[in-house]
């Protein structure tokens, strides 16, 4: 069968790419274009670590067919920082020392970019409930958490970046 | 003459059930040696699966690891890790 | 040189890792991330038997499938004599790695790789291995440890004869070793004894459930040269492994280790790259490969299930007279569960007089087992450290200092033969004893356990560098894989000696054709001995530094010193000179002898073992069986922390890791002997909302073999947790658990086998 042409706006940049039926987002988010940091862990919805935002919904990019992205706008981890500036997320992950292996890392930050644009002061309840879909199994949590409580803050202005 | 004791029940089917032996050795080399002399294929057993203790320290895969006369040294299996 | 006492003014610190903004925007590259032009996808026929002899195999139709340019069975692996080649963590039967990567002749669990085969596309790829015709035989399986043991149990291996058994039993088994370590009499100790505790305790197998599945991209060129591109966690282990199970020379590999998503122990083995290559070889195009999480689950090696039959006795006044301990762990399809170490961890805080051991390695119808965080110690601690509490319980003793009474320090012979020397075990203790969580007041419901673990730790052959760029700026260069923030800090060990900050010194993982061989990540010893490595490189640097100083000011070498990143004439007789930084030296390096640079292989010694205590908190919901967790306090021996943020997070991962040991995680088989819950939904990790903040208490007793005092750290923190929620738990409500994990069906189930007679009362 033929392949389906999509357009979508991806990280700001308007993109074209051809898929097959079967392809996910994620699928073609790493081998059709080329963004390899939205990850494989599962591919069915349960890890998080494919986690992109599409339409301003955060979404298991694994859940969802490379097809449906006509027309969307799609957020990935590659367009959370702004050139050489990152994200307080990003930041604050660093400074906290919230990843160890890194590879659920790109789901996460994502993940808590979606919660603070949602919800700018969430409780730590809150947090834990939001992420509970990007799992993490080297840090436990603990500094992750901190972290994103902590850029919270720093977004809301009640702290120095 | 230092005194190594072999822990576990791996090679005890190489010294006929002895786990207490006197060895004139002085280093992991050389007691390899001298094990497999008195009992052979023990040393080859020794140096690939076995670390040594020596006073409480842990060396393994060390021809060097020296011990003296009054040297607690214990063979342990070796331990790998995850 | 040791730097135990010094004022340090990079290492303790907390600076951001080198690696981390690549991290944090998905630029690190993992093993499914790299391409190669004209790549081919690779995949997996396995088996959907739990055991069955392999008839045949007509690869044919797949052949002929466009888009397919190769298939693979064991035929195109040579055949391997049964021999043990001693590379890797422990002795590596390179026969049963062999057959675990491809099966032989028989399928001996469901998920087991049959055949393989290469195709222009991932689609092309899943249908050729539909068209592979397997016939097979379907053979009884067994799956649970004590049900493998049995007189009449299939037996997966029919040359496998039990060893250390004496006389030599005449048939095979299933039983492949059996270990005992014995002190004392402990018979005649338990006849001594005022009080007993006994209990069996049982485990599922659990896997590491790294979130990176097994990935690589492997190119077999038509000189024989092949690239290895994979996450791994040993790049040396990788190529080593792969030279022989393919019969090719190290030098004609070159592994390049790309970033690593979890490992844990479940990477220090290899399943897919063995096979890329003899793919890419046969199709002459590179091929990559990687695991779908279901065949992580099904085909990669979770650790054992396990039964602990553990006894304790001592006297009215609280010391402990005898032990004895039984233990039983699933090696999987082949021998080799950690049992050893099982046998050894149990009982090695104590200083028991009398001690009684026995292990069983025993292998059954499911994948082979691989490491997993202190590999046998977990299940075995379980067992001990629920006992431990049984009996401060009938002693009427709090379980801090029944454990102080007994607790093993410095000279304490341990059952299986060393006696301790610089451990930190009482210290951990008394920090435990003294810390606000103890003594935090509990509500009606809630319950507090508290548990400890002991690991060896591990040192072995690491090699790392120190390089001085022409500006003064610094690379480091380690052999090891980096899963926790070691980058990070032998980049800190390597600073502190220089006198430089952290960050002017770049730390990177170079392949196995651009440094010297290092043993595989694992066994909490890269901080340990590739640490140890790194600051060797960087003290030889400063004496060739200081050579080129006193070259360029025409004074003795021994009339300078380094300080702060700067030579400097020592003392006024030297001369007035400015000092040099290394900036400046590093411009002049040429006309004072060339490039300024060192590579240190060590194999290190003297690593010291690491102690914790963990302190848990629950609430158990009468109505669902669910267990809450309200609080948690990880205290552990690190010896020296180089970098403490990354050395908590080791604590806290292990620890979480531990939790869900105790209370999710599980192997849950069907009547045929395949997984059920093979994904992350049915197979239950803990999630964010599962946890609260876990406190991570580092006590520092240095360990004197390490130039900056450090311990491993990253194994222990996974040995307390099951016991401490299952000493929570009893706490909660009265009720021991034997069996984990603790879900809710099973604390429910108790909770209603007392109802009844609760309600009589």
């Amino acid at each position: 069968m033929a392949k389906h042409h999509v357009s979508a706006v991806i990280n700001g940049e308007p993109t074209e790419f051809l898929c097959e039926t079967q392809q996910t987002l994620l699928d073609v988010l790493r081998d059709e274009i080329g963004l390899t940091g939205s990850k494989e862990g599962c591919a069915s919805g349960d890890c998080g670590a494919c986690s992109v935002i599409v339409d301003g919904s955060l979404v298991c990019s694994c859940l969802m067919l490379g097809c449906e992205a006509e027309g969307t706008t799609i957020t990935t981890i590659e367009g959370i920082a702004q050139g050489d500036h990152l994200h307080p997320v990003q930041q604050k992950f660093l400074e906290h020392a919230a990843l160890q292996c890194g590879f659920c890392t790109p789901g996460l930050i994502v993940a808590s970019k979606a919660l603070l644009d949602e919800n700018p002061n969430p409780t730590e309840e809150e947090a834990r409930y939001w992420l509970a879909g990007n799992l993490c199994r080297c840090t436990g949590y603990d500094k992750v958490i901190r972290a994103v409580m902590d850029a919270a803050a720093v977004m809301r202005g009640e702290k120095a970046a | 003459m230092p005194k190594v004791l072999i822990s576990g029940s791996a090679c005890q089917r190489f010294t006929g059930g002895k786990a207490e032996l006197e060895v004139s050795a002085t280093n992991f080399r050389r007691l390899v040696l001298e094990l497999d002399q008195r009992f052979p294929g023990l040393g080859k057993q020794v140096e690939e699966g076995m670390a040594v203790a020596i006073d409480g320290e842990i060396f393994q895969d060390a021809y060097s690891a020296q011990f003296g006369p009054d040297s607690e040294v214990v063979l342990i299996p070796k331990i790998g890790g995850g | 040189m040791n730097y135990i006492t010094s004022d340090l003014k990079v290492v303790g610190s907390r600076p951001i890792r080198p690696d981390g903004v690549e991290k944090v925007t998905g630029r690190a590259q993992f093993g499914a991330d790299m391409r190669m032009a004209g790549m081919l996808w690779g995949k997996v026929l396995r088996s959907p038997h739990a055991h069955a002899k392999i008839v045949s195999i007509d690869t044919s139709a797949a052949e002929k499938l466009p888009g397919v340019k190769a298939v693979v069975t064991s035929k195109d692996f040579p055949h391997i004599a049964n021999e043990e080649a001693f590379v890797g963590e422990g002795p590596m039967n390179f026969r049963d790695l062999s057959r675990n990567c491809l099966a032989w002749d028989k399928a001996l669990y469901e998920g087991h790789a049959i055949a393989a085969v290469a195709a222009t596309s991932q689609a092309i790829a899943d249908a050729a291995i539909e068209l592979i015709d397997v016939k097979y035989e379907v053979l009884p399986y067994v799956i649970d440890v004590e049900d493998a043991m049995a007189d009449d149990a299939p037996v997966l291996h029919d040359d496998l004869f039990s060893a250390g058994v004496d006389p030599k039993p005449a048939k095979p088994s299933n039983i492949a070793k059996v270990v005992t370590f014995k002190k004392g009499d402990a018979e005649a100790g338990f006849k001594d004894a005022d009080v007993v505790v006994e209990g069996r305790y049982t485990t599922k197998a659990v896997h590491q459930a790294y979130i990176e599945p097994h990935a690589c991209l492997c190119s077999y060129n038509a000189d024989g040269q092949v690239m290895i591109y994979s996450s791994s966690q040993g790049h040396f282990m990788v190529r080593a492994y792969c030279s022989k199970l393919l019969g090719i020379d190290l030098a004609n590999i070159r592994a390049v280790p790309l970033e690593i998503g979890g490992g844990f122990g479940g990477k220090t083995l290899v399943y897919l790259e063995p096979v890329a290559i003899a793919l890419s070889k046969k199709a002459g195009r590179p091929v990559k490969m990687q695991m779908t999480r279901d065949e992580v689950f099904r085909a990669s090696g979770p650790t054992s299930g396990a039964t602990v039959e553990v006894k304790l006795g001592a006297k009215k006044d609280g010391s402990i007279v005898a032990a004895k301990q039984v233990l039983k762990y699933q090696a999987g399809a082949f021998p080799g569960s950690p049992i050893g170490p099982g046998c050894m961890c149990g009982f090695a805080m104590y200083d028991i007089p009398n001690v009684d051991v026995v292990g069983y390695d025993v292998v059954s119808n499911r994948p082979k087992v691989a490491a997993y965080r202190a590999p046998g110690a977990p299940i075995s601690s379980w067992a001990v450290e629920c006992a431990m509490d049984d009996l401060a319980r009938k002693l009427g003793k709090d379980p801090i200092e029944l454990r102080e009474q007994n607790g093993a320090r410095n000279g304490t012979k341990t059952h299986y033969g060393p006696t301790h020397q610089n451990i930190g075990f009482l210290e951990t203790l008394k920090a435990a004893k003294n810390h606000p969580h103890w003594k935090a007041p509990l509500k009606p419901g809630q319950g507090r356990g508290i548990a400890c673990g002991f690991w060896f730790n591990i040192g072995g052959e690491s090699t790392a560098g120190c390089h001085i760029a022409e500006d003064g700026t610094v690379v480091a260069t380690s052999g090891n894989p980096d899963i926790g923030g070691s980058r990070a800090s032998i980049g800190m060990m390597v600073a502190e000696v220089l006198g430089v900050p952290a960050d002017r010194v770049r730390t990177i993982i170079p392949d196995t054709s651009s440094i010297n061989f290092s043993f595989l990540t694992g066994g909490s010893r890269v901080t340990f001995a590739t640490g140890m490595a790194a600051t060797q490189a960087a003290e030889r640097v400063v004496e060739d530094l200081k050579r080129r100083a006193a070259q360029v000011w025409e004074i003795p070498v021994e009339a300078v010193e380094w300080k702060d990143g700067k030579a400097y004439p020592a003392g006024s007789n030297a001369g007035a000179f400015e000092p040099l930084d290394l900036a400046t030296l590093a411009l002049k390096a040429g006309r004072t002898g060339g490039p300024i640079g060192s590579e240190v292989s060590v194999n290190a010694q003297g690593a010291g073992p690491g102690f914790g205590c963990h302190i848990c908190d629950v609430e158990v919901d009468h109505e669902t069986g669910a267990v809450k967790i309200l609080r948690y306090t990880a205290i552990q021996d690190v010896g020296k922390a180089i970098h403490p943020s990354y050395v908590e997070g080791q604590i806290q991962g292990g620890a979480t890791q531990g939790i869900g040991w105790a209370l999710n995680e599980e192997y849950i088989y069907d009547a045929k002997g395949k997984m059920d819950n093979s994904g992350f939904l049915d197979y239950r990790v803990p999630v964010a909302s599962d946890v609260p903040m876990i406190e991570a208490v580092m006590v520092e007793v240095p360990n004197p073999r390490h130039p900056f005092g450090a311990r491993g750290v990253g194994e222990v923190p996974i040995i307390p947790p099951m016991a401490a929620v299952g000493n929570a738990i009893c706490g909660a409500t009265g009720l021991r658990l034997y069996d984990l994990p603790m879900s809710p069906p099973k604390v429910r189930a108790a909770l209603d086998a007392v109802a009844p007679k609760m309600a009589a009362e």
